[in-house]
């Protein structure tokens, strides 16, 4: 297997020549910007309603064994079954488990990054299930057999007419450019699959250790009707999902809707506090939590990055990153692409192997600016480097460095280098990106600035 | 036997036994609090969209709030007038069988569309409320400052009721608007106490959805059409 970091520069030099693929999110993030701001604007104060978030996630995910166990405690009061796991495999193993219970034959799935990150699906699929995604990118993307382009908007890399092709060759559907028609078709085929679906799955926004409930925010109305229909439902959620209390909705609902997608809020925000209970008309009679470390517990350890388990994935900071408009999402190759996925991939699956990605920034600090919980997001990034760098130095960095610390340190050997350079720059313009060049891996895509007639020193001296 | 609990808990205590820089103290060292800190906010309603003050402001909010999620809001001024609207709704879109369920506002009214019922408080099967027009309910608030329908399963006849039909329909006193969410949750807090019930929802606008390149459609999955009618 090639390395990550070869597959990573491989994919971004195809896709940032893709100017169809350029065009397309180009379009989709415009709206997005002008929709934000919008949204913003009617806030009283944004800032510091970002610096309230902050504070509300930061005691949350610094007491984070407090609230977790009352969260657990709470729902288990009212009937819900809880499962906590620390791998993947272990998350995998109690979901398949539940499903087997129930002798359940299809399953109904709405977005969970949680269930992208344990690649559930897959093991679902291969344990013989039928499951379909409800959300209709989602569902897109399902059917094309590739992971979700974006954590917000999972099919936003696809115009109507790819879609209107995948519609026909999968589902036997006329062709159309009517997104409406598009979004009809997904319905009716949907539909069905609700009404005989044994086992709902879906993810979750916040978990409110106050109530013991999960809540979550979705525009389509796909994880409501997962929530009503199906006998079974299970929640697989990250323990760093935790609210201290239910009225911490009241901000956090709008904040993730104004910087996910430029909303006042999203279409619907539910929070679920059991499966039915006494007394009530429906709803699953079983509700199954499964809380998921994942190495989120190591990421906590590190007091510098820990505020990157505030993130309330609203997906800002991809939405606004210079590399993430050019490479795109699929490029990462990663469940949590952009800014976040750089900062947290590294933690979540290994230092060296995703350190690449924090070195694929331009640190502007977008990211960091638009975050509504103010994760320090570019630092995080630098810290990446600095963290993989101190584990692994690298034997030609430092070669060069030491080299560039001796030569600045004699001014009588920096005199001639520079001499030299002005002599030799005439001979670098013929080899200029060509193999011989030895300062190619720059020059190929560079221009190098041109050595001064004169420099400082000599201007101050004939002044 | 260590449960896995047991042991999440753990690595999650050991983990926190070295502190983090508050929110926006990055660069001051670790666990430092900087010179002239402000004091942790204990609010944040100030900083919000704002819901309105009084109930004019208030029902002009949801009124731009419901041009804009492409709710259909209805302000009657007596009950007698919003029945004529929900039988005007009925015949408009040429309805044949409506769900809803027990309660005051819904009991009143919707006997008056003299069409077929299906009540879902005693149980219900799913493919006959699939195949009604509309889903008619009650709701425990309205929210001004989103234009949200704030329901939860025991108001509003179920989990299903309100999503599985394509039109939902929503009847609501106007004392039920409220200003802003942190209204809606003390609300809730009030009228539940601690025996919650196991679903509450806030409901803004019909369903939707952007995810062919970003253009809006109605009715994803649940209903295309959302009205509210208020008196
Ligand atoms: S890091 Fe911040 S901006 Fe990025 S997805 Fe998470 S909450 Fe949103």
């Amino acid at each position: 297997m090639k390395a990550f970091v070869e597959e990573f520069k491989e994919q971004a030099r195809v896709i940032t020549r893709d100017l169809r693929h350029r065009g397309l999110i180009q379009t989709a993030l415009r709206k997005y910007e002008v929709a934000r701001d919008r949204r913003k604007g009617a806030f009283g104060n944004w800032q510091m309603a970002r610096q309230a978030a902050a504070e509300i996630k930061y005691e949350a995910i610094n007491h984070l064994d407090t609230y977790l166990a009352e969260f657990a405690d709470k729902l288990m009061d009212r009937g819900t079954q809880v499962h906590w796991a620390t791998t993947p495999a272990q998350a995998r193993e109690i979901i398949l488990g539940i499903i087997k219970s129930k002798n359940a034959k299809s399953i109904i799935k709405s977005k969970a990054m949680t269930a992208e990150e344990i690649h559930l699906n897959d093991a679902m699929e291969k344990a013989g299930y039928e499951v379909v995604e409800s959300d209709l990118g989602e569902f897109i993307v399902q059917l094309r057999r590739e992971p979700p382009y974006h954590i917000v908007f999972p099919a936003m890399h696809l115009t109507r007419d790819d879609i209107s092709a995948l519609f026909e060759k999968e589902l036997g559907s006329a062709p159309t450019r009517e997104p409406e028609e598009l979004t009809m078709i997904a319905r009716r085929a949907l539909r069905k699959k609700y009404i005989t679906a044994d086992v709902g799955i879906t993810g979750a926004n916040f978990a409110i250790a106050e109530t013991g409930m999960i809540s979550i925010t979705e525009n389509e109305g796909n994880a409501r009707l997962t929530a009503a229909l199906p006998k079974t439902m299970i929640t697989l959620v990250g323990i760093e999902k935790v609210l201290p209390k239910l009225e911490d909705l009241a901000l956090f609902l709008p904040m993730l809707a104004t910087a996910g997608a430029g909303q006042t809020l999203t279409g619907y925000n539910t929070m679920y506090g059991g499966p039915r209970q006494k007394g009530e008309i429906d709803g699953p009679e079983e509700f199954h939590v499964v809380l998921l470390d994942n190495r989120r517990t190591e990421l906590l350890a590190d007091p510098e990055q820990r505020d990157a388990l505030h993130c309330i994935r609203c997906g800002a900071c991809l939405n606004v990153c210079p590399i993430f408009k050019n490479v795109g999402g699929h490029t990462y190759g990663t469940t949590y692409s952009g800014p976040i996925g750089s900062v947290i991939t590294p933690h979540l699956r290994g230092l060296q192997d995703w350190k690449h990605l924090s070195n694929a920034s331009s640190l502007c600090g977008a990211c960091t600016e638009t975050c509504p919980v103010k994760i320090d997001l570019h630092h995080h990034l630098l810290q990446n480097r600095r963290n993989a760098s101190e584990q692994e130095p690298s034997a030609l960095e430092r070669f060069a460095y030491k080299g560039f610390a001796f030569l600045i340190n004699r001014p009588g050997l920096y005199q001639f280098a520079k001499e030299m350079g002005r002599l030799l720059e005439p001979l670098h313009k013929m080899v200029k990106g060509s193999k011989l060049d030895p300062a190619r891996s720059w020059t190929s895509t560079r221009d190098l600035p041109s050595m001064p007639s004169q420099s400082f020193k000599e201007w101050w001296r004939n002044r | 036997m260590i449960t896995e609990r047991e042991k999440i808990l753990r690595r999650i205590r050991e983990a926190l036994t070295l502190s983090a820089p508050f929110p926006g103290e990055h660069g001051h060292g670790l666990g430092n609090k900087a010179h002239g800190t402000p004091a942790p906010i204990q609010s944040a309603k100030p900083w919000l969209p704002a819901g309105g003050e009084t109930v004019e402001s208030q029902i002009e909010k949801f009124r731009l709030a419901s041009t804009d999620l492409n709710s259909d809001f209805q302000l009657a001024a007596s009950e007698e007038e919003a029945h004529h609207i929900l039988a005007e709704t009925a015949e408009r879109e040429g309805w044949k069988k409506v769900a809803t369920h027990r309660g005051g506002l819904c009991d009143a009214a919707v006997p008056k569309l003299n069409l077929p019922v299906m009540p879902t408080d005693d149980g219900y099967d799913v493919l006959e409320m699939e195949a009604c027009d509309a889903g008619i309910t009650e709701c425990d608030a309205l929210v001004a400052q989103t234009g949200s329908v704030l329901i939860t399963n025991t108001s509003a006849g179920g989990r299903a009721l309100s999503i599985l039909p394509p039109h939902h329909v929503v009847l609501a006193r106007l004392d039920q608007l409220v200003g802003d969410l942190t209204d809606a949750f003390a609300l809730l807090k009030t009228k539940y106490h601690s025996r919650y019930p196991s679903m509450i929802s806030f409901v803004t606008g019909p369903s939707r959805t952007g995810d062919i390149e970003r253009i809006l459609v109605l009715g994803a999955h649940g209903p295309k059409k959302l009205t509210i009618i208020c008196y």
